[in-house]
């Protein structure tokens, strides 16, 4: 009886340290050298897994991250310079200073601003919708309001607001990984530079029609006229096809244009409240 | 046993409401829109400015490339403006905006009614006049006819079909069209066949135009080389691919044209027109246009001209029903709902469909169920549910293996849905998609 049990136990520690020590060989000479670096810099990334660096997640950017000689080609816009500078010394290198982005809706053809001229019966897409026609409401340029971009943010960074028609970005959840820039048919969102306090001044409109259209049907439609684009001190406007366009990156935030613009296409966000003069000035300029 | 294709295919109902009706000429129109984008292919280029006067008939816009078609004035008058306005597409398009102030001619066209037989002009005239009168396919596909009748190098047509089937419910201009002018239409087949160089025709009709077919069965006897068949009802018989395939048995392999078989089809309307362009030097300006709905007063057949409002097309059959849900350009299968009804017909406007605002409602969508009927119905072969799919998750490189450029749009699917699922919303939003992924990957 006792001798069953000494031959078992001792049967298994043979069998246990051979496959040891076969395996201890094996995992020396099958070994897959990492480098360490990867687990550290995966540890700095956000870990959304959003793809905005352009690379299938945050492994992957990491692996890539260890191979490239410099960091001028990588970018996370999730984790901002704050995650660029440690992976920088992770690394050893440089690290590369971007500004960061928020992203904005240039559309502000809300349902007060924009009539309904036809309903839509179709499948409840922007991407179908604007494969089948203009949508809605007489723009054809304009956001369509089925939230094909509010499904493509993975940080609940945009905000649906049925009431008005259109969705809104939050500025402060939105990272810019540009998930919506890409969902958007109407190429309406667009990255631009982020201003402490989140202020900015942005042209809401992309409708490229002809003045007496776009007007027909939007209240609040840029018409080309040209007025921002003399008014803007620091040449952040420029004019093309009916339609004006401010460089977040050369815009001072003097918000002058706001009030030449005659039919209130140009909208600031976030700013304290003009002064007395000036607000009459705008009262009196929106009112034309 | 009637002839017919063999796989799928539906039996709507065919209310075809306006089939008694004779062609009327529907009355000027006080101004016209003609849109420069009515054909496959790329938009004419205008060739009048504003103020400029014109004549019915007039060349406005030239063809731009290849493929494109020359398009005329459909009216006489003045030049108001070359402009963006919404045309059927939905989207706003560039055309020609005309002031009305009569009907003047111009002085080349044979105004007459008298029938002329004979073919007097060689095969390259006859193509040049297609050319030049702006045919394109009126079946829907607008596909200038011109550039049909010559074949890519190294393949040759041998017969000719002549697709009088319009399985399309409420549809009756081609069935009006084919009592009414069964002789233009078979000297048209004639001027066909000799640009094509092709010695065999065949009209193919379905069988619920019995009238139609013994016309066209008396009228044939003195064309020994053009035959008629008929064909057993089922939709989409008049799709090129599934009237090919019903006639002459042969199949259109994936991707390829039908003259790879050696077939090529036309549509009696255009064969029509290539009849007016040939021998009366008539450019394509106007075409039947049946106008029908089961709310509508008077359901009718109308010769339009190109540019006409619809809604002046909708006031001449008893105005709209209080009840209108959607106005519908084209038939109920394959048709695109209007935004508006200022929407001009052009030269692709089939029929003007108005539904009532319970007849349009789509009922909502369940899951899908595996049934597979959707696959049973569909006449291309393809699996509607799972490319509906894969357009929904914007899977493109599954739809382009799948096939989904083969869609024919027919609609089989959605209406065979025992769940409502709109198959072919996606479906379409898909083709169009790999479509343009295809065109950019050749450049």
């Amino acid at each position: 009886m006792s001798i069953t049990i000494i031959y078992t136990i001792a049967t298994l520690s043979i069998i246990g340290t051979s496959a040891a020590i076969i395996l201890y060989f094996a995992a020396q000479k099958f070994k897959v050298k990492e480098d360490p670096r990867i687990d550290e810099i995966e540890e700095v990334l956000p870990g959304a897994n959003c793809g905005a660096c352009g690379f299938a997640g945050c492994r992957a950017f990491a692996e890539a991250a260890v191979k490239a000689p410099d960091l001028s080609e990588l970018y996370c816009p999730v984790g901002g310079n704050e995650a660029m500078d440690k992976i920088a010394s992770i690394l050893g290198l440089e690290s590369v200073k971007k500004d960061p982005r928020v992203a904005f809706i240039r559309c502000n053809g809300t349902s007060e601003h924009r009539t309904r001229t036809s309903h839509y019966d179709g499948i409840k897409t922007c991407a179908i919708a604007a494969s089948l026609y203009k949508g809605e409401t007489d723009c054809q340029w304009g956001c369509l309001g089925y939230g094909d971009c509010y499904e493509a943010c993975d940080f609940d960074a945009i905000e649906m607001r049925p009431e008005l028609g259109i969705p809104a970005i939050i500025d402060d959840k939105c990272v810019a990984c540009g998930a919506c820039v890409d969902a958007c048919p109407r190429d309406l969102i667009e990255l631009r530079k982020k201003y402490p306090k989140n202020r900015k001044v942005v042209i809401a409109c992309r409708n490229k029609d002809k003045a007496k259209v776009a007007l027909n049907a939007c209240k609040v439609a840029c018409i080309g006229c040209g007025k921002c684009v003399k008014e803007c001190p620091f040449d952040a406007i420029t004019m093309e096809n009916n339609l004006a366009y401010i460089d977040s990156d050369k815009c001072k935030l003097c918000r002058k244009c706001v009030p030449v613009c005659p039919t209130g296409a140009i909208l600031e966000f976030n700013f304290p409240p003009r002064r007395a003069k000036n607000k009459d000035k705008k009262e009196l300029s929106t009112a034309k | 046993m009637l002839k017919t294709f063999s796989k799928g295919g539906v039996h709507p109902p065919g209310n075809k409401l306006s089939a008694g009706d004779a062609i009327e000429k529907l009355k000027l129109p006080e101004s016209v829109f003609i849109p420069l984008a009515q054909h496959i292919g790329s938009p004419a280029a205008p060739v009048v400015k504003r103020g400029d006067a014109i004549k019915t008939g007039q060349l406005i816009a030239k063809s731009s490339g290849f493929v494109s078609a020359n398009i005329h004035s459909s009216v006489s008058g003045k030049v108001k403006k070359v402009d963006l306005s919404l045309d059927s597409s939905g989207y706003l398009k560039q055309g020609i905006f005309i002031d009305v102030d009569g009907d003047d001619w111009i002085e080349e066209i044979d105004r007459s009614e008298d029938l002329i037989k004979e073919i007097s002009l060689d095969r390259e005239t006859i193509i040049k006049k297609i050319q030049e009168a702006g045919i394109v396919g009126l079946g829907g596909a607008t596909f200038p006819t011109h550039v049909k009748l010559v074949p890519p190098k190294g393949m040759k047509a041998d017969v000719l079909l002549i697709n009088g089937v319009e399985c399309e419910p409420y549809l009756t201009s081609d069935h009006r069209l084919m009592l009414e002018k069964a002789d233009e239409i078979l000297i048209g087949t004639r001027l066909m066949m000799k640009a094509l160089k092709v010695e065999k025709a065949v009209v193919g009709i379905e069988n619920n135009k019995s009238d139609a077919i013994e016309l066209f069965k008396e009228k044939t006897k003195e064309f020994s080389d053009i035959s008629v068949v008929a064909l057993k009802v089922k939709y989409p018989q008049g799709g090129e691919k599934q009237l090919i395939k019903a006639v002459t048995g042969r199949e259109v392999p994936s991707g390829a044209l039908p003259v790879a078989v050696g077939a090529l089809v036309s549509n009696v309307g255009t064969v029509f027109a290539v009849y007016e362009a040939v021998q009366k030097n008539k450019p394509l300006f106007e075409r039947v246009i049946t106008v029908t709905g089961k709310a509508l007063a008077d359901p009718a057949n109308y010769k339009v001209r190109i540019g006409t409002p619809t809604s002046l097309l909708i006031e001449a059959a008893g105005g709209l029903p209080a009840d209108t849900g959607k106005v519908i350009s084209g038939g109920p299968m394959m048709g695109v709902a209007l935004q508006s009804i200022d929407v001009p017909v052009t030269k692709g406007t089939s029929g003007i469909l108005i539904m009532r605002e319970q007849e349009s409602k789509r009922e909502e969508a369940a899951n899908c169920i595996r049934c597979s009927r959707c696959v049973d119905v569909c006449p291309m072969s393809l699996e509607p549910y799972y490319l509906k799919l894969v357009s929904e998750k914007q899977l493109f490189d599954k739809a382009e293996e799948n096939r989904i450029s083969d869609c024919i749009e027919c609609g089989s699917c959605s209406f065979n849905c025992p769940s409502n699922i709109p198959l072919l919303d996606f479906i379409r939003f898909g083709k169009v998609t790999v479509g343009q992924i295809v065109r950019s990957r050749k450049k």
